[in-house]
């Protein structure tokens, strides 16, 4: 099998997959990073929202092969240890969660949009935010929770372009 | 299925009827299963049932509560979390009771083991009524064994402490924490049920604030909670692929070709036993990861027999039920005065119509999945097998178990795992014995994933129905007659779950001539609960006519509403699943309040209301629409007001009733389930989308807190929510909307 070098929360990982395999599969079944979810395998849902150098995107759909050699950051690597982000603290602060199973998705889209846009209007959260399904009806809080971090200047952010050191 | 249900209903209803003396509690816990007894419970018999390495010398105070040295009280939740919030809100009764402080208070998922924990059954919003005494009780007993243990060793009169902040406390201000004292108080005489006295509300500290889900750290990190995260070593993975037409029999299948793809391991035909509720027939594909299991299944082409497979088709009952509109059905169901004097009277206004709604699928966002891992016995010792199951009712599983595998309850394990979204769908086990029976044929442990084409084609489908309604009102525009032909499904004969309209549906308890009669047609497609079964679909019916024959007599809804309900009184004393009018009355008049009902509004704007009744709750809405020349809808704001007693945890409740908004509208909108030869023709989120974040309005919820017993609010949020929407479509544009999903009747939002 070909072998990918990708860089996972700051971390080399060497994948022995199936070119095919996306990374959804390769993080849950291979590296055992299960924080990240299946949802639906065609890039509708966004509970398996992930950052591929900075940017938000759908790991079921994304094959291993396709970012070979880049850096990916998953919803187990977004707090810098034990500090949680600002906007996993405001995801607790305003208990959003109902059942729980699309929020890590929904923090990983909100943290690339706060990374690009530190101060969104809810129109930005709108479009940010419209991929990521949840059936449960968390959208109020999850908009909330989003101004609440932004609004939280003094706390920790999550900075894409961090460096490894820093992750590791 | 049925009668477990009404099992669950009549639990609840005893509980509210029975009082609480020692001898209605033992007769309670006998009819949920036994061995729920206080006195009966002592610490050795803990340590052998609950296997919880990491509070070893931790003092137990009874099945739920142990405290450790440091002072950590842990607290059991022994019901399923499924994002309704029981996990943070159960143990916040028992810590209210016992005087905890919530930071020392950590919860963790109980064993699956009903002789410790009682029922462990999560589903009909029946938790919190059934489980209420029983928290409160286990709370209160274990303050009293801390204040027994603190009068020992302050050598003080036990007349002279309380407990609170985790610490007796003496008039004098001198205090032990529960850490000092839980040593002794585990040896304290377990107190008698019924001298136990509970706090008044007002002394509150813990029920009615808001905290966050004792999970939400773990799920912000990636936590492995979920049935899904599940990971046991030498693990394989697995898909299942049963006939898309329901009840279709494998005859053969491209297995060798199946086996050489890239990461399977092996792949066979299953035999099932034709109980869609066990195992249907299929083919497993097992691997080295999901990926290759779900690759492997797109290549897997297997030949069905259909012979006796469903051959549902939606487009034949949809086409069958117009053409009863207007006709009655069979023998009447439910029969009240005489309807037809009431129609027949010139001096009545009367008014017809046809509803309809779909199939609707659960739609879980994490999809059906089970790890199994069946060992075979060797050298004498018996078969076992270890389940991890994100599943409502833990217990289920054990009777295929034992019909399927021979399997006694010593022989099978069980870990309840946390639910990503349930709505009912999760009462049933047929995923349980899949990867059980794949288990068992690879000898390995064992995780299956349905994918999400799977998990909406072979679903337990919320029914869908029609009503033919008719309705008289008097000369000084009061309702006076209702008539309902309920066209709906039945299954070998029997009505399916969710289908049905009864003597106790609004408004048939409140007037003096009612008439229902049924059609059902039969039905191979399977059903189960789906959030707030048959309310889900009788609200929309019954709220949205009644706001047509108000404004055809020329009433206001609101008023309408409140003089049907009539004098406040409990329509059926001691039953908290039937309605007490007074608290209707309440709930009405306080969402059109705060909704501004009444104010004059835009054109192209309005604001449509409807109450209803469901699962014990009380519940009125209010919707505050815009609609546009094209039909585009935007719902801007809908106002909910609830009484479902006191509030036990502020934040989880108005996330319910909040979800169950938005949820609601999300079904209203767009979702339907289809079949054609057997076959459900939707797949995945393209062609059954959910409502996105941006069509999201804003729901404003007020609770009453009644001092009536606290129930459930999982489900009773949400039947309100489409009529109140269609009242709304109405008042800004004069078009009623008969049908779900209004997408089909050309809205979009």
């Amino acid at each position: 099998m070909p072998r990918y070098t990708l860089n996972i929360n700051g971390t080399e990982q060497v994948l022995d997959v199936q070119p095919d395999m996306p990374l959804l599969w390769a993080l849950r079944d291979v590296l055992g990073l299960i924080g990240t979810k299946y949802g639906c395998g065609i890039a509708q849902c966004g509970v398996c929202t992930v950052h591929v150098n900075g940017t938000a995107m759908r790991s079921c759909v994304t094959t291993v092969a396709s970012i070979a050699g880049q850096k990916v950051t998953t919803i187990e690597g977004l707090a810098n240890g034990a500090q949680l982000t600002a906007l996993q603290q405001a995801w607790i602060d305003l208990d959003v969660a109902q059942c729980g199973y699309c929020q890590a998705g929904q923090i990983m889209s909100a943290a690339a949009l706060l990374a690009a846009k530190a101060d969104p209007t809810d129109e930005d959260i709108d479009a940010a935010m419209a991929g990521n399904y949840c059936r449960c009806g968390t959208y109020l809080r999850i908009r909330s929770a989003i101004h609440k971090a932004a609004s939280t200047k003094s706390a920790l952010f999550y900075d894409a372009t961090r460096s490894e050191e820093q992750h590791a | 299925m049925n009668s477990d249900l009404n099992l669950l209903a009549a639990s609840v209803r005893r509980a509210a009827a029975t009082p609480l003396d020692r001898r209605g509690f033992l007769k309670l816990t006998g009819l949920l299963g036994g061995g729920f007894v206080l006195a009966a419970m002592t610490p050795s018999l803990f340590a052998a049932a609950v296997e919880a390495a990491p509070l070893i010398s931790s003092a137990e105070l009874n099945a739920f509560i142990r405290v450790t040295p440091e002072g950590k009280i842990v607290i059991y939740s022994a019901n399923a979390e499924m994002g309704q919030g029981i996990k943070t809100a159960l143990p916040m009764v028992i810590a209210e009771e016992m005087g905890a402080s919530w930071s020392d208070v950590e919860v963790l998922q109980s064993p699956v083991n009903e002789s410790l924990f009682g029922q462990q059954m999560a589903g009909g919003s029946t938790t919190v009524p059934r489980t209420w005494d029983q928290m409160r009780q286990m709370g209160a007993s274990a303050r009293e064994m801390f204040i027994g243990a603190g009068a020992i060793v302050m050598e003080v009169p036990r007349e002279e402490l309380t407990a609170a902040n985790s610490r007796v406390t003496h008039e004098s201000g001198d205090f032990r924490t529960f850490a000092q004292l839980a040593t002794l108080a585990a040896k304290q005489r377990v107190p008698d049920v019924a001298t136990l006295e509970f706090k008044e509300r007002e002394d509150y500290t813990i029920i009615g604030t808001a905290i966050s889900g004792v999970d939400n750290e773990a799920i912000v990190t990636g936590g492995a909670l979920f049935g899904i995260d599940t990971r046991v070593p030498d693990m394989v993975y697995a898909a299942y692929q049963k006939c898309p037409a329901i009840g279709g029999k494998v005859v053969d299948a491209n297995i060798e070709e199946v086996k050489r793809l890239p990461g399977i391991v092996d792949a066979f035909i299953v035999k099932g036993n034709d109980n869609v509720m066990e195992l249907l027939d299929g083919v497993a594909i097992v691997g080295t990861n999901t990926h290759a299991v779900f690759s492997a299944k797109q290549k897997l082409n297997v030949q069905w027999d259909e012979t006796k497979a469903s051959k549902d088709s939606w487009s034949k009952l949809a086409n069958d039920a117009k053409a009863l509109h207007g006709k009655r059905g069979s023998e009447p169901v439910v029969k009240k005065g005489d309807v037809d004097a009431a129609f027949g009277n010139p001096q009545n206004t009367t008014l017809e119509a046809f509803y309809e709604y779909p199939f609707v699928a659960h739609l879980c966002m994490e999809p059906m999945n089970c790890t199994a891992h069946y060992k075979r016995g060797s050298g004498g010792t018996k078969d076992t097998v270890e389940l991890w199951i994100p599943t409502q009712g833990p217990s289920r599983a054990f009777g295929p178990m034992k019909t399927m595998f021979g399997l006694e309850q010593d022989q099978v394990t069980i870990h309840q795992m946390r639910l990503g979204g349930s709505f009912g769908r999760r009462i049933f086990s047929e995923y349980v014995c899949e990867a059980t029976e794949i288990s068992k044929r690879v000898g390995k442990p064992v995780k299956l994933t349905w994918t999400r084409e799977d998990d909406i084609r072979h679903d337990f489908y919320r029914v869908g129905g029609f009503q033919s309604v008719k309705a008289a009102v008097d000369k000084s525009g009061k309702l006076i007659a209702f008539e309902n032909h309920h066209i709906g499904m039945q299954a070998n004969g029997q009505p399916v779950i969710g289908s049905g309209f009864t003597a106790n549906e609004f408004p048939l308890e409140s007037i003096e001539n009612g008439l229902v009669t049924n059609t059902l047609f039969e039905l191979r497609t399977p059903c189960g609960p789906w959030r707030a079964p048959r309310s889900n679909t009788n609200a929309f019916v019954v709220q949205s006519f009644l706001d047509e024959v108000a404004r055809k007599a020329g009433r206001d809804y609101r008023d309408f509403l409140l003089e049907i309900l009539g004098p406040a009184r409990w329509i059926e004393e001691g039953n908290i699943r039937a309605m007490h009018t007074g608290r209707a009355a309440g709930v009405i008049k306080l969402a059109a309040e705060k909704a501004g009902w009444g104010k004059p509004m835009p054109a192209g704007s309005g604001l449509g209301l409807a109450f209803f009744f469901s699962h014990a709750g009380h519940i009125a809405e209010v919707a505050e629409v815009e609609v546009d020349a094209n039909k585009k809808l935007k719902v801007k704001r809908v106002t909910v007001a609830v009484d479902v007693g006191p509030i036990i945890n502020f934040s989880g409740a108005v996330s319910q009733v909040q979800g169950a908004v938005i949820d609601g509208l999300s079904t209203m909108m767009t979702q339907k389930i289809t079949m054609e030869g057997g076959r459900i023709q939707q797949s995945n989120f393209h062609d059954y989308p959910v409502l996105r974040l941006p069509s999201t309005p804003i729901v404003d919820v007020h609770f009453i807190q009644s001092d009536y017993r606290p129930t459930g609010l999982g489900e009773p949020a949400l039947p309100p929510l489409a009529p109140a929407v269609g009242n709304a479509i109405f008042a800004a544009t004069g078009q009623r909307v008969r049908k779900m999903p209004f997408s089909e009747e050309g809205y979009s939002i």
